[in-house]
Formats: structure tokens, sequence, C-alpha cells
């Protein structure tokens, strides 16, 4: 599936909450079950300090793919890394380069990722991207 | 209790929105508390009748707005109790206010190896202008340490008050646990040694009687927009004897007497430390909020807000695994709290989703977050237009999240 196609995948997903209290029990669900963050990349260089939140972010090359890792000690910040990884992670630089990130407005979480939120998610995009700049540029 | 709720409630026109299709439910007070139509309809009327620069024009409209701004600065002067109205200076609020004492008390009076006291449950603003001292003046900045209840450790000032200490610098209530300190106590201790003291009022104001007098404090800063009254204004007092000894802070028009490229003479107190034109608007809008206060009465809004605090404790202990930080025996209108390991954030963020405002993170204190070993907390804090009804609200809801979370 191209990231379009899986962002299509989430907004018809959410579509079938008809109430906020369903769409962040499911956030909730997912940032649970987010897993795969080691111990070993917990480190001060891979944290992103929120006023409210933290994030931590790794990402590392297989093949020509970045895979993403991230974690976060906020449930509901961690629930929306889920589902950025969930769009971002396993695709060439190129793919994340060229993507926009459609979903998180079309299913009414574009708040948290305003720059006016102090909860790390919006740095965490922007780690996303210079990962993907700078593999790429490694690649040449 | 003769406090017409219902009708101060009217008077708040914010209280009438919605926050994601809900009533707004409004405990963020501590960080700033909404305005009543008549200091809103204040700071109109400034720019629809007589907005012009002050001290300066012989117009009519100048005179009149400049009557107005210096009545305010007499509203501060007798809402505090200050001995002269000219030992009110304007500011932008709590913050200027004490990085304008930072500034020129330390180039006053502080040289290297000085040192300043403050307390560990200070506000950063309370803070960082010391340590920005340290750095350029070479002072070395010390605290009074806290108990568990969040409570100063006043049997250590004794042996952290000596002859380096040249100002104590505290907060009158802790912005983050609500924490009464007892500033006299430490007024005498220090002026026994002739230590000038700075009390931070931006969470006191509005709670409690301030008689600066009475205090004998050195120094008392805080700001408006905690006291119902416009962002943007924020009160410095401070002794004419201190003031007039002190630098000015910035440079420019209405500060100077005579201005030559030879040298510049400054003028006097309080325009010595009002540098530009001030903000007239904010200073009258300002005025309008303590007439308010007055007219409801600063001991009433004492006693209400301090039986929303009893209510809100008392039902807040029924949740499970709920921790309190500042259980202090003196405290005003906050509670800080967490439960069970729910983030301060994801409590925050499904509350906010019902309608209810709270603060959560580290309330810029985290030195105080450091000593209580968290990254933050959740606070409610309360103001004269907040309700029983609402806290059941607050309870509720956090009974919901509790819920999706266990």
């Amino acid at each position: 599936m191209t990231i379009n196609e899986i962002q299509e995948e989430i907004i018809d997903e959410f579509s079938s909450f008809d109430e906020w209290m369903d769409k962040y029990s499911y956030l909730i669900e997912i940032g649970n079950d987010l897993e795969g963050f080691k111990d070993e990349w917990r480190l001060e260089q891979n944290l992103i300090e929120g006023c409210q939140s933290k994030v931590w972010v790794h990402a590392e090359m297989q093949d020509d793919k970045i895979i993403y890792s991230a974690d976060s000690d906020a449930i509901i910040t961690k629930g929306i890394i889920a589902l950025l990884i969930r769009v971002l992670s396993n695709r060439t630089p190129d793919e994340i380069l060229n993507s926009e990130l459609s979903f998180v407005e079309e299913i009414g979480l574009k708040d948290h990722l305003s720059p006016t939120r102090s909860n790390g998610l919006v740095s965490m995009m922007k780690q996303m991207r210079l990962y993907a700049i700078a593999f790429k540029a490694k690649q040449a | 209790m003769d406090i017409n709720i219902e009708q101060i409630r009217k008077d708040f026109p914010i209280l009438n929105e919605t926050v994601h299709g809900k009533p707004l439910i409004y405990f963020d007070n501590a960080a700033t508390t909404h305005k009543p139509q008549v200091v809103i309809d204040a700071v109109s009327e400034v720019y629809k009748k007589y907005n012009s620069n002050i001290h300066r024009g012989v117009h009519h409209l100048s005179n009149v707005c400049t009557q107005a701004h210096e009545n305010a600065r007499i509203k501060v002067q007798k809402f505090i109790n200050a001995e002269h109205s000219h030992e009110v200076i304007f500011t932008r609020g709590t913050t200027e206010s004490i990085n304008l004492i930072a500034s020129s008390f330390g180039e006053s009076f502080l040289k290297p190896g000085d040192e300043i006291l403050v307390s560990q449950l200070e506000h950063h603003s309370n803070i960082v202008p010391w340590q920005l001292l340290e750095k350029r003046i070479g002072i070395k900045l010390r605290y009074i340490p806290i108990n568990d209840a969040g409570e100063l450790k006043l049997d250590t000032i004794d042996q952290l008050i000596n002859s380096k200490i040249k100002l104590i610098a505290i907060a009158h209530i802790s912005n983050a646990l609500g924490t009464i300190n007892p500033i006299k106590t430490i007024i005498n201790k220090a002026h026994a040694l002739n230590i000038p003291v700075m009390i931070d009022g931006a969470q006191a104001i509005q709670h409690v009687k301030v008689d600066v007098q009475e205090l004998d404090c050195d120094f008392y800063v805080f700001s408006g927009h905690k006291l119902y009254g416009p962002t943007g204004i924020g009160v410095l007092y401070g002794k004419e004897e201190w003031l007039n000894k002190m630098e000015p802070y910035h440079g420019g028009g209405e500060m100077i007497k005579t201005v030559s490229f030879e040298g510049t003479t400054f003028n006097e107190l309080p325009f010595k430390f009002e540098a530009g034109t001030p903000d007239f608007s904010g200073s009258v809008g300002l005025g309008a909020a303590i007439a308010y206060v007055e007219q409801i009465g600063i001991g009433k809004i004492a006693q209400y807000e301090h039986m929303l605090l009893e209510y809100a404790t008392e039902k807040l202990s029924a949740i499970p695994n709920i921790r309190f930080f500042g259980t202090a025996k003196e405290k005003a209108s906050v509670i800080s709290f967490l439960i069970g390991d729910i983030h301060p954030f994801d409590l925050g963020t499904m509350l906010d989703k019902m309608g209810i405002a709270v603060r959560t993170g580290h309330h810029c204190a985290q030195p105080l977050m450091q000593y209580f070993n968290i990254p933050g907390t959740i606070r409610a804090s309360f103001a004269i237009y907040n309700t029983k009804e609402e806290i059941d609200k607050l309870i509720e809801g956090i009974t919901r999240v509790v819920q999706l979370f266990g």
C-alpha cells in the first residue's frame, strides 16, 4: 500500500467513531499496543522534550527503507505516534519526503499536531523528515 | 455566605462559551483569570472615547487619558495600601517586575560574592532573572528548602540568612501547590539583619488581602491578568527609599528629565521606571478590575474560594490512587494532583474534550517537580466564578477517564 492508501485506511477507520470518546479510546488502545522501542534507544539524543510529554524517536535503514520506532510517556501521544509510524515507517526517504500527512486533519487530530501544542509531536514529525533527508543524503 | 454566584457568573461573558460542544468549566485560574464585562468595557472605552498619549499633551484627550491612567495608579496604591502612589510602578506583569528589580537592584547594590535567597517552590520567573545575575555579576543564588507537604522549612532560614544575602525574593503563594508562605515571619527575620525582601504576589493578589505597609515588604509584584484585569499590565510596588536609590531599567521617553549628548537626568518616581508610552488602556482595565474585586470584597472572595478548595479536596480524596502535591496547612485555592500512573497530559487532554480546562505539566516550577521526582501534575485552580457543581463535573470527568485507562 502507498502512504496515501494507508492514510485513506486510517480515515476510514476513524469515520466509524461517532463519539470523541471512542476515538480517544482507540488512540489509548493503539498507544498501549505500540511496542518495539528498545531500551538502548532511550537516549538523550533521541529525546524530544515537549512541555507536556516526552517523545523518543529512533530511525534506522533496512535495505532502502527507513524503520521508525518511537515512544512517549503519555498514552494519547503514543497513540498518535503509532498512527504516524503506521503511515511513514518502512518507506523510502523519497516516499517520506514527498508525502503530505492529510489524515491528521481528516480524523480531527490537527489540534495535537499544531505548533502551539507542546506535546513533542510537532518536533517528532520534523525529526522524522530530518531522518529522511539525512538517509537520502547518505544514499547519494 | 452572601455571595451572589449567579450574578457574578453573569459578569463574565466568556462563561457562556462552549468548548467541544460542552459548557466551559474553567479551572486554570492560576494561569490567568477571565475578565468581567466592566473590565472589558473600561478598556474599550479608552479606545472609543479618550485614547491619546499621556503625560505630554496639552490637548483635552491627552489630559483625560493621563487622568485615567494616574487614577488607576491611585486605585492600585489604595488596594495594596502603599504609602505613596509613586511607589506603584506599572510594568507588563510579574515577570517584568522581577526582571526590573533584578536588573536595577542588581546594578545598584550587588557585587560578586553577594547572595540572593529564594525558595524551592518558586516559579521560573523568580529563579531565572537571578540566575542571569549570577552570570552577569557573579552573585550566588540560594534557596530555602521545602518539606513533603510543600511548606518552607522555616527552621533552615536562620542558618541560610547571613551577611552575604542582599535580597530575599519569595513567592507569597506557590503557583504549583497553593502553599501560602509565612512571608511576614520571613520579612521580620530578614529586616532584623537589614536584608530587603521582595514578595512575588502573582498568585496572592487575587486571593488574599495584601497590605504592603503592614507586611513591611520592600517590594511586592503582581500581574493584572490574574486579578481579572487585562493581560500586559502588572505592578511593581517598591518602597520609595529603594526605588530612589535604584538605577533605571529601560531608557527612553517619559523616564527622563533632560537629555543632552553630554548626559541625561532622570525623571522622578514613578516615571523613572516607566520608559516609553505606558499601557494606559491596561492600567485603566486593571483599575476597573480592582474596583470589581473591591465591590465583592477580597475577604468574601477568599472565604468562597476556600469553601471550593475544601469541597474539591474532599471530593477528590475519594478517587482511588490519587496523590496530592501540596498539603500545606495554609493553602490558597490551588490543587495539584496525580492519579495512579495516568500521565497528566492524557488526563488533561480527556478533560478538555469534556469542556473542562485544567493545567497540566510542570507549572514553570521544574525545581519543585524535581523535589517530588515527578514530571508534572494536574492542577485545578479556582476563582470567584467557579461553583461546586463544576467541581462535581470535574470529579465525574476524572472518573470517566480513570475507567478508560483502568
